[in-house]
């Protein structure tokens, strides 16, 4: 800006305000379409995708398919095993992620303030698994349990998936509690409230939805993931309810049968697609709804 | 002062201040745990691998499953070139969406397309590599491949890049998914990013007569530089990484060559494929597994690369 007054004379002088103006309006207008089109064609595959899904996968949706387990091609098998066992394991991943992700959150936002090095390498272990690409989390549990106990188990896939829920609860505890006031510790600590009073039953408490809202985006992530499943959990044909053993589940349902050549597999992994979709997109949906209000 | 000192239980056996701290200590120790685990135990199991075929396993392109010779450079070099063509399509894409919802939509148009860009970031990656097979690989075999067989053939360079069999499977093809299934995401941050330069700047220019585009460039731009790059690093570090999304498109074919358009795997992708029949002890699991300590070692630098050009947290 101030350049253009320190050569304000000879700059007037040669100043056509129609044709710079002109200019600066079509370049204003070109970036203008631009941008739209690229939002545009980021709602068209948003639109693409959920039409994919709706078009090829609510034929399958019926009674029999949620009911029967996977089955030959042609018995009419349905995808029932998958969704338990997608259900039984993440269960158990968010009984071992929860309370693990809450103390190294609690620990992080009320222990590891400033100077605390310790809690600046955790804090950055944490960054580090929630980015780290997810089939890279199955290798490791392949590595951790499955070879110590020899064989593939319901548990293996618990604790992968475990794994890449902890950060995500981790760094949404820290945030929230971040957000408590300092005058509300200071409350509780002049009642007389000892500190682990203050953090569990002060600032826990009022950041009760934030941390809630944390745990259901893990549940989330953790839901649709597959990667880490296949070599942990391995997948099973058969009704199994059994941690101990290989469990079925629904995205390592999805992955063999879409490259089936039987058409009812495709048809059957189409369908667990749009379940397990509109089953993630469910719990943002929700998760959005509860923060507005 | 006449206050007594508060009597204090003579047998005060447990102390929960420290119980709970070191509880909560333990749960962050945990998490350090883990990722130590993770590559420790990465580098152990690839220790074979790298020990056995030391610099050959750099500098070979084979992998050889019959005759049990690996190296890492074809299925590295799968994964550099679709990460960058993702990247390439999807940071015009959610700079551009970004520009759009913060600066021109309307509340309410912004409020929906927004919400609808950041559950789009939250679908599970398979089903972006369904939606690939079934939508990209046909527009590419059908379509593009032999548009660019016809028109470019004889063209030196770009011809021997962007020609080959029209099978629709291929570097480009992830490319193109990928950049879907990270765009959403960087689009978030860059709303958050570009929203938290201070209104008064923009105000400003608006004032001084600057357009829209002159606000974004020379304003909005500049102040959030490090941010915007944290974002795209932060994606490529997805695409690096991704695995069912590439799985179903890549045509996983271990070979080194220019087309663009022909079948290649990338890191994940053979992982993901060869781990289920590696024999356990065999030297080629130990082979993926180098591999994969190789992934987190590049997932690690994005990360940290990240945090760098961010200046710590937001």
């Amino acid at each position: 800006m101030s350049k253009s007054s320190q050569a304000a004379p000879e700059r007037l002088a040669r100043w056509r305000p129609d044709r710079r103006m002109n200019r600066r309006r079509h370049m204003d207008r070109l970036a203008t379409w631009m941008s739209v089109v690229a939002g545009a064609v980021l709602v068209v595959v948003l639109l693409s995708i959920l039409w994919t899904l709706l078009s090829r996968g609510l034929v399958g949706i019926s009674w029999a398919t949620l009911t029967h387990g996977m089955g030959p091609p042609g018995s009419g098998g349905g995808l029932g095993n998958a969704i338990l066992g997608s259900i039984i394991q993440t269960s158990v991943a968010l009984l071992i992620a929860v309370p693990l992700g809450l103390s190294c959150g609690i620990y992080l936002a009320e222990y590891g303030r400033k100077t605390n090095y310790f809690a600046d390498v955790v804090r950055f272990v944490s960054d580090v698994l929630m980015s780290a690409p997810s089939i890279l989390i199955g290798l490791f549990v392949y590595q951790l349990v499955v070879v110590p106990w020899g064989h593939f188990s319901g548990w293996a896939g618990s604790v992968a998936l475990a794994v890449l829920a902890v950060p995500v609860i981790v760094r949404t505890t820290e945030d929230m509690l971040r957000l408590v006031p300092t005058a509300m510790r200071e409350a509780g600590a002049a009642l007389g409230a000892p500190r682990w009073r203050v953090i569990l039953s002060l600032c826990l408490r009022s950041a009760r939805q934030g941390v809630l809202t944390g745990i259901l985006l893990a549940l989330a992530r953790v839901g649709g993931e597959t990667a880490p499943l296949l070599f942990t959990s391995l997948g099973n044909q058969t009704w199994s309810s059994n941690l101990n053993k290989p469990m079925a589940s629904l995205p390592i349902a999805i992955y063999q049968y879409a490259g089936a050549s039987y058409d009812d597999w495709v048809q059957l992994a189409w369908t667990g697609a749009l379940l397990i979709t509109f089953g993630v997109l469910l719990i943002n949906i929700a998760v959005r709804l509860s923060a507005r209000r | 002062m006449s206050m007594a000192p508060v009597p204090r239980s003579s047998k005060r056996q447990f102390d929960f201040d420290i119980f709970f701290h070191w509880l909560f200590w333990g749960g962050a120790f945990v998490v350090l745990l883990t990722l130590g685990g993770l590559i420790v135990l990465m580098a152990t199991g690839g220790w074979q691998a790298f020990t056995t075929f030391g610099l050959s396993f750099f500098d070979r392109v084979v992998w050889n499953p019959v005759k049990d010779h690996y190296s890492v450079v074809a299925p590295l070099l799968g994964t550099i070139v679709s990460a960058s063509i993702a990247l390439i399509l999807a940071v015009p894409l959610a700079f551009g969406t970004a520009f759009w919802l913060t600066n021109i939509a309307s509340a309410r148009v912004s409020a929906v397309v927004g919400t609808a860009v950041q559950l789009l970031a939250a679908v599970p990656s398979i089903i972006f590599g369904m939606w690939g097979v079934f939508t990209i690989v046909p527009f590419i075999a059908r379509v593009l491949q032999p548009f660019f067989n016809h028109h470019l053939r004889h063209v030196p360079l770009v011809g021997s890049l962007l020609t080959g069999p029209p099978v629709g499977t291929g570097l480009m093809t992830s490319g193109i998914v990928l950049a879907v299934m990270i765009a959403p995401f960087m689009t978030a941050v860059m709303c958050d990013v570009f929203g938290s330069v201070p209104a008064m700047l923009c105000e400003s220019a608006y004032g001084l007569g600057a357009t829209r585009w002159e606000v974004m460039r020379k304003i909005i731009v500049p102040w959030s530089r490090n941010g915007m790059v944290g974002a795209i690093v932060l994606g490529m570090g997805r695409a690096l990484g991704e695995t069912m999304a590439v799985t179903f498109v890549i045509g996983n074919v271990t070979v080194v060559g220019w087309s663009l358009f022909a079948p290649r795997s990338t890191v994940a992708s053979l992982i993901a494929l060869q781990f289920p029949e590696s024999p356990a002890g065999s030297i080629r699991l130990s082979s993926l597994m180098a591999l994969g300590f190789i992934l987190m070692l590049f997932s690690c630098a994005s990360l940290v690369l990240a945090r760098f050009l961010r200046g710590g947290r937001k």
